[in-house]
């Protein structure tokens, strides 16, 4: 057993598929499930979920690609501190290609900036300790999954006593969007399949007042094609019977109180923020600022830079896709003008944006 | 970017193991984990930090709900 194939199983997918028919027979009214997490949408293009739905149960995407939501303003930022000389930044890959307003990081590594791709922060302070004439820029950008591991870079930076490890905090929170979005009567929202990593952090409580205030069904689900069906047919079966309560599907890893020690290196180091979300706008306390105790790791405060006037593109409907309003086959410019090659949105970029995810398993 | 794949945990030194998946092996922290590990154990591995432990009692039970399902609809 290696706790990922055995979840892939066909048969299993299939027999939930069936389950799911059996549940939903004699829905008039389709039913409405969102996911809020990049990973899931991946998993339902990559394995062809939705075609093995009934027409009852309709599955949307929302703003779950943490590169995505994340506005134009803050990758100029970035664009802005690359400029900087000895300055390096470090970053996940999703990053390196989105399009600011006027660059990207791609652009400004051929022109000659230093764009190092990490697989965790904790290299990016190993950079930072072995390059003490330069400084270091994490982009920390992501989820309450990966806001603690960039807590904890910082802890370690400190610890080490490195003045050169930055961090450009970018970071987000889900549930206080999905109450947002759940109040939308165009998008009708009938449940919720809630995300699986940042819920072993959180904790399936988070999702109780979305559950019992605003009577929205959630299953914490995992990220596995069969996984996706049983937290599927769990929310039909809530909604079937009327109830809203929190599940946890993936019971294997979620916990009903998450990860209390993750929680607290997390509070330790970041304080709740309004944070502006791309097609959401500002949303109070949805965001992560680092404390004023760690203002020298943070580089907007730390590093004074000037950035242009941000603007989106006009064409490009990535704020409506992350609503769930429309689909990316919707955008005049997917799959033509805007593709993985030569995206216009970041959407289209990061490995688990909508847009990408539609272009690779969906046409 | 929450990806986080089951590894199996191989070494355990100090605060950090050394975990496997498909004969790759990589490092991660501990910092951010609130269970004890031992090796041989599962855990969750997001960038470079062991966020979780997997429940492997847990996992055999889910799968056994999701057969029974299977079976149910397939009888039905």
């Amino acid at each position: 057993m290696n706790y990922m194939d055995e979840f892939r199983d066909r048969e299993v997918v299939r027999g939930l598929a069936a389950r799911i028919g059996e549940l939903a027979a004699g829905r008039t009214r389709p039913l409405t499930f969102m996911e809020v997490c990049g990973t899931h949408t991946m998993a339902i293009y990559q394995y062809g979920l939705r075609s093995l739905l009934p027409p009852q149960v309709r599955l949307i995407s929302g703003p779950g690609c943490p590169v995505c939501v994340t506005p134009n303003g803050y990758l100029d930022r970035a664009v802005a501190l690359a400029r900087l000389p000895g300055t390096t930044i470090a970053t996940f890959g999703d990053m390196v290609r989105v399009p600011g307003s006027s660059s990207s990081l791609m652009e400004e590594r051929a022109r000659g900036a230093e764009i190092r791709v990490v697989y965790s922060p904790l290299d990016a302070v190993a950079l930072a300790e072995r390059q003490p004439e330069r400084r270091v820029v994490f982009l920390g950008v992501g989820f309450e999954t990966t806001a603690p591991a960039v807590a904890g870079s910082i802890l370690a930076a400190r610890e080490r006593g490195l003045a050169n490890y930055f961090v450009l905090a970018a970071h987000k929170t889900i549930p206080i969007p999905m109450e947002v979005l759940s109040a939308d009567p165009e998008l009708g929202i009938d449940g919720y399949l809630c995300p699986a990593h940042v819920s072993a952090v959180i904790g399936a409580g988070a999702y109780r007042r979305l559950a019992e205030e605003r009577r929205v069904p959630c299953v914490v689900t995992g990220f596995e094609p069969a996984d996706v069906m049983q937290g599927v047919a769990m929310l039909v079966r809530q909604a079937v019977a009327g109830e809203s309560r929190v599940e946890i599907q993936y019971r294997r890893v979620v916990k009903p109180e998450g990860n209390p020690k993750a929680q607290a290196v997390l509070a330790e180091v970041f304080t709740p923020c309004d944070t502006a979300w791309r097609g959401i706008g500002v949303i109070p306390r949805s965001g992560l600022a680092i404390r004023e105790e760690y203002a020298s790791f943070d580089a907007e405060k730390a590093i004074p830079v000037e950035v242009e006037t941000p603007r989106e593109h006009p064409g490009c409907r990535c704020g409506e896709i992350l609503r769930g309003k429309v689909s990316p086959f919707d955008c005049p410019l997917f799959a033509t003008v805007c593709t993985p090659e030569s995206p216009v949105g970041a959407c289209m970029v990061s490995s688990e944006g909508t847009c990408a995810a539609a272009y690779k398993y969906g046409r | 970017m929450c990806l986080g794949v089951p590894m199996r945990v191989v070494g355990i030194d100090g605060a950090n193991i050394v975990a496997e998946i498909d004969g790759v092996r990589r490092a991660a922290s501990l910092m951010i984990l609130d269970e004890e590990v031992r090796e041989g154990d599962y855990v969750i591995v997001h960038a470079g930090f062991a966020i979780a432990r997997l429940d492997e009692a847990e996992a055999e039970e889910t799968l056994r709900l999701m057969r029974e399902a299977f079976s149910e609809a397939d009888m039905g």
